[in-house]
């Protein structure tokens, strides 16, 4: 074990929800009281036991995610919560999220979150249509969201995230604004807005992985929005949300000013962070981990996990990759501050060359994405990997 | 220890692909006690790891085996182990030149196949006895009957008493070697005449400098003598001779007339040592040379560009090596404006083609970006000058051509009856032209054509193989030229002519060929960040057009709960990519793309 201490994120993975989403790829399925009593425990074996390879000083930020955390009983959300906080140290003002979706939760069930210390809630509406909605196999309507979203007001939640997904197929223009308009309207401190991937693996890929393919050949696609049309639905979230007092600070999520989503900002500026429970993620100091996504091996003996060093050049990519996301994009004096390396020895001539097709701009700190840019941003982000 | 001659058998096996050539060889091995079947690895006459992967001899091998005979003596037996394929021909005909009979071995289901009648033609040809032996008799399919007949009726040797074996199981290997002994006759050649021995391989040893294998005609060869190759005009010391054991030289002291072995002498490069030239004694050398040395010319070219340019140098070195071994390599610097500096090569087919570039890049970890193939055009100018075209972009304007000649093969296709619609059709595809058609028995056919090379060079053994179900068995000789029609067809990319993907077409096939390359390269070229048109054009006139569409947005990678792996792995995936691309003007290709014509017939 190192000398060195350090802060450091908590994310926590439930994988449960009360039914898959048609385009969810994530580790994340139905479950009964008792594999989510044994899961809670055995995340409450690897809270306590887990060992790091730098020691952890102060938490400031915690995440629980999934799946659909809410999904748990206050009483399993209490043990999970208080084991954490019994373990390591909570900084007084951290922030605190959990992901919520509307029916899994009631005024009391919030009130209680509330009390467990949670402090942001994110909820998952994705869409105000009804339609689109059944589309995406999601359980409730937006009536249902609506009601969620008051209980929580009305529980005390004064920092609360809205997740959308557009560019569903048969989206148009005209339906996305309107999700927009009601969303802004609805005010709540954050927004996170993903257009949607099709992955393989899931119900979506099976209807539209071919419709996919043919549009990433730049082919019409038959259901899913043509490429300009999602470009068009990508700037005019961008206009609708800041028009409302939105602004962007990463390619997907919004935010009312002092309001950003510290735990996010940590990943995308490589801050350290830990993970538990099945699929969760980790950086500490220099070193990634990825824990594995065998449940009835983690409920029996913990985590698999694997550990990998990064070599200086995978933490000079990351940098990059990771901080390019963010609107204000990277700190050059930060980039030689915690990578020890001149900017310009490793990117000059990769910055000039974006420069030139119009895909990256410069001042005197900062590079950042162009619009254009941002469109395009897995082939500017492949740049700079050495 | 003097040598008897007539204890001496000379002999070859000879078979259509896959009837069991290399396997009955290894159960002779076997049998003769030269390796115990522990010690064989599946056949050891196949060297090369190639070889053993695709089942084809491509380099000569020899082997010397001791046979203890039911008539109490002791033989030498030296077999040689000749390559199969017709891209080899040259090299099948100097090592049948070098035996004194042949085993024909035959596949008990699959009768007489093309490159039987093909081999035991060459095997005639050399005054050889051809000994038949019927393979593979423990199949459930077998029946050697019919294949008895077939023999007879097709070849017209005698087979009825034909050893009936299972090369792959040993069962009656024993009488093959017996009719060795019985069948086969002993070398001829008088020991004390000067020197004349016929070169049938040479590799090249880093230890050793260039290893000959000859049979010696006349005379005896030993070290301490200077021997000249009278082709090639070359002059070495003889440093050591000897025979072949299994995957091993064996030094003995001399070799005398009637003996196949090796000969070592201080000669740097096989170019020296081409096969089918004569070895003399320059001191004392015979009157003329052997019969039947020609030089063989590479039939097929293509470009072949290290895909780091910054490799060109180790690409000349690999090629140089190779060719130490195998003189039928050609190779010249040439330089493209699309891929930059690299070697125009010459092969003796496709499939000698194919064994270069994978042991390239195999053998010397070399990334390659390979040209399409193209045979030599004869391009007559108005000037009376004759051109040997193997590069398109070579082609002098079409004002100074006269007329343009291309290679002629004469093909012969066996197939069943059935098929025979289909195999005409196919050959009337690839402008054959029809010469005869006759039964050979009453549901298989010969059918014989004659067919451009150039036809026959991409894809034509897989489409005989598809359109007969399996049951075409192909065989061709290169017949001459004669005057066509051709074109050269420009591919030009984002409105810029890329030389590397030009070649020269048939006029009359011309435009559905450069319809078809458009598409591929469609598929082949990823989207930029502007459109991409891809026109084909001859003399500046464009005949088709495919547009690759601009890059308008791509998929974003979640880093859910900060897992970067995907995120990582696709952008991993896509520098990948881009290593794997040459930028011609501002568009990056992928190399597979200079590979397309040849693959025009898909789907």
């Amino acid at each position: 074990m190192g000398t060195k201490k350090l802060n450091a994120g908590i994310y926590i993975h439930i994988p449960f929800c009360v039914k898959k989403c048609a385009y969810c790829d994530f580790p994340s399925f139905p479950a009964n009281e008792e594999m989510k009593h044994r899961y809670v425990s055995a995340l409450i074996y690897e809270i306590e036991h887990r060992r790091w390879p730098y020691e952890i000083e102060n938490i400031p930020t915690i995440f629980i995610g999934g799946g659909t955390p809410s999904s748990l009983s206050v009483d399993e959300l209490g043990r999970l919560i208080r084991a954490v906080k019994r373990t390591y140290h909570v900084l007084p003002n951290a922030e605190f999220t959990m992901e919520v979706n509307p029916k899994t939760v009631d005024k009391e069930k919030l009130i209680a979150i509330r009390q467990l210390g949670v402090n942001r809630l994110s909820i998952g509406l994705q869409s105000t249509i009804d339609e689109e909605l059944r589309l995406l196999g999601r359980i409730h309507s937006f009536e249902d969201f609506l009601k969620t979203y008051d209980d929580a007001r009305e529980a005390g939640f004064t920092n609360i995230n809205f997740d959308i997904i557009y560019a569903l197929p048969g989206q148009g223009l005209l339906s996305l604004e309107k999700t927009l308009r009601r969303v802004t309207e609805l005010r709540p401190e954050h927004i996170s807005a993903y257009s949607l991937i099709i992955e393989e693996g899931t119900r979506f890929y099976t209807l539209y992985g071919d419709d996919e393919k043919r549009r990433q050949k730049g082919e019409r696609p038959i259901a899913l929005p043509t490429e300009e049309t999602e470009r068009a639905m990508d700037r005019l979230t961008k206009e609708i949300l800041e028009e409302a007092g939105y602004h962007r600070y990463e390619i997907s999520n919004y935010a009312r000013d002092g309001f950003e989503c510290e735990h996010n900002k940590v990943y995308w500026t490589r801050g350290s962070y830990i993970g538990f429970g099945i699929s969760a993620a980790s950086l500490i100091g220099d070193i990634r981990c990825n824990n594995g996504l065998d449940m009835a091996r983690y409920i029996e003996h913990g985590p698999d996990f694997e550990e990998h060093m990064l070599t200086r050049k995978e933490e000079v990519e990351e940098f990059m990759f990771l901080g390019l996301r963010m609107d204000r994009g990277i700190s050059k004096k930060k980039f030689e501050k915690d990578l020890n390396i001149p900017y310009n020895d490793v990117y000059r001539e990769t910055t000039d060359a974006l420069i030139r097709d119009g895909l990256i701009e410069e001042d005197d700190d900062y590079i950042r994405l162009t619009e254009h840019g941002r469109d395009i941003s897995n082939h500017v982000l492949a740049e700079f990997l050495i | 220890m003097a040598i008897d001659q007539s204890k001496i058998r000379n002999f070859c096996i000879i078979a259509h692909i896959d009837h069991g050539k290399s396997t009955l060889a290894d159960r002779i091995i076997e049998k003769t006690g030269l390796l115990t079947s522990r010690e064989m690895q599946a056949q050891v006459l196949d060297n090369m790891d190639l070889e053993r992967e695709r089942g084809i001899t491509i380099k000569s091998q020899a082997v010397r085996i001791i046979y203890k005979a039911n008539d109490g003596n002791e033989y030498i037996f030296n077999l040689i182990d000749t390559p199969g394929h017709v891209d080899f021909n040259y090299e099948v005909s100097r090592s049948l030149a070098a035996c004194d009979g042949a085993i024909l071995v035959v596949d008990a289901a699959q009768g007489v196949e093309a490159q039987t009648l093909a081999n035991v033609y060459l095997a005639l040809d050399h005054d050889l006895d051809v000994m038949p032996v019927i393979n593979k008799i423990d199949l459930p399919s077998a029946d050697p009957d019919r294949v008895c007949e077939e023999i007879e009726d097709i070849i017209g040797i005698e087979a009825t008493d034909a050893p009936r074996i299972s090369a792959k199981t040993g069962l009656n290997v024993e009488e093959v070697l017996e009719r060795i002994v019985t069948d086969i006759p002993a070398p001829k050649g008088d020991k004390d005449a000067p020197l004349k021995a016929l070169i049938f391989d040479s590799l090249y040893d880093s230890y050793k400098g260039v290893i000959v294998f000859c049979r010696i005609m006349e005379g005896t060869i030993k070290p301490g003598m200077r021997m000249r190759m009278i082709a090639t005009g070359a002059e070495a010391d003889v440093v050591e001779v000897g025979y072949f054991g299994a995957g091993q030289f064996i030094p003995c002291d001399e070799l005398p007339a009637g003996m196949v072995g090796y000969v070592t002498a201080s000669i740097k490069n096989v170019k020296d040592t081409r096969v089918g030239d004569t070895i003399t004694d320059a001191n004392r050398p015979c009157a003329e040379a052997l019969p039947g040395y020609k030089k063989v010319q590479p039939m097929v070219y293509c470009g072949l560009y290290p895909a780091d340019a910054a490799k060109y140098t180790d690409l000349r070195d690999a090629l140089e090596k190779l060719q130490l071994n195998d003189a039928s390599l050609f190779f010249e610097p040439e330089t493209s404006v699309a891929l930059g500096f690299g070697f125009r090569c010459g092969f003796l087919g496709l499939l000698h083609l194919e064994i270069i570039q994978e042991r390239l890049e195999r053998e010397y970890n070399l990334d390659l970006v390979t040209t399409a193939p193209g045979v030599v055009y004869k391009v007559h100018k108005m000037n009376g000058e004759v051109i040997e075209l193997t590069n398109p972009s070579n082609l002098p304007d079409p004002s100074e051509i006269e007329y343009m000649e291309e290679p002629i093969v004469n093909a012969e296709v066996m197939v069943s009856s059935e098929y025979v619609g289909a195999i005409m059709d196919l050959c009337q595809e690839r402008r054959g032209k029809y010469i005869s058609m006759e039964y050979i028995e009453q549901t298989r056919a010969l059918l014989k054509y004659e067919l451009p090379l150039n036809e026959i060079i991409y894809d034509f053994f897989d489409a005989l193989k598809s359109r007969s179900r399996g049951y075409a068995s192909f065989d061709y000789e290169i017949k001459g030229y004669e005057k066509s029609d051709l074109v050269k067809l420009d591919i030009l990319v984002n409105r810029e002519e890329v030389d590397a993907l030009s070649f020269i077409v048939f006029s009359g096939t011309a435009y559905e060929r450069g319809r078809k390359m458009c598409e591929k390269l469609k598929e082949e070229i990823p989207r930029h960040l502007f459109e991409i048109p891809i026109q084909a054009a001859i003399g500046g006139k464009v005949i088709a057009r495919e547009t690759v569409k601009a890059m308008r947005k791509d998929v974003l990678a979640k880093c859910y709960g900060g897992d970067i792996t995907r995120k990582r792995k696709l952008l991993d995936k896509q520098k990948e990519g881009k290593k794997r691309m040459r930028e011609i003007g501002n568009v990056e290709i992928p190399q597979e793309a200079f590979m397309s014509v040849l693959k025009l017939d898909e789907e």
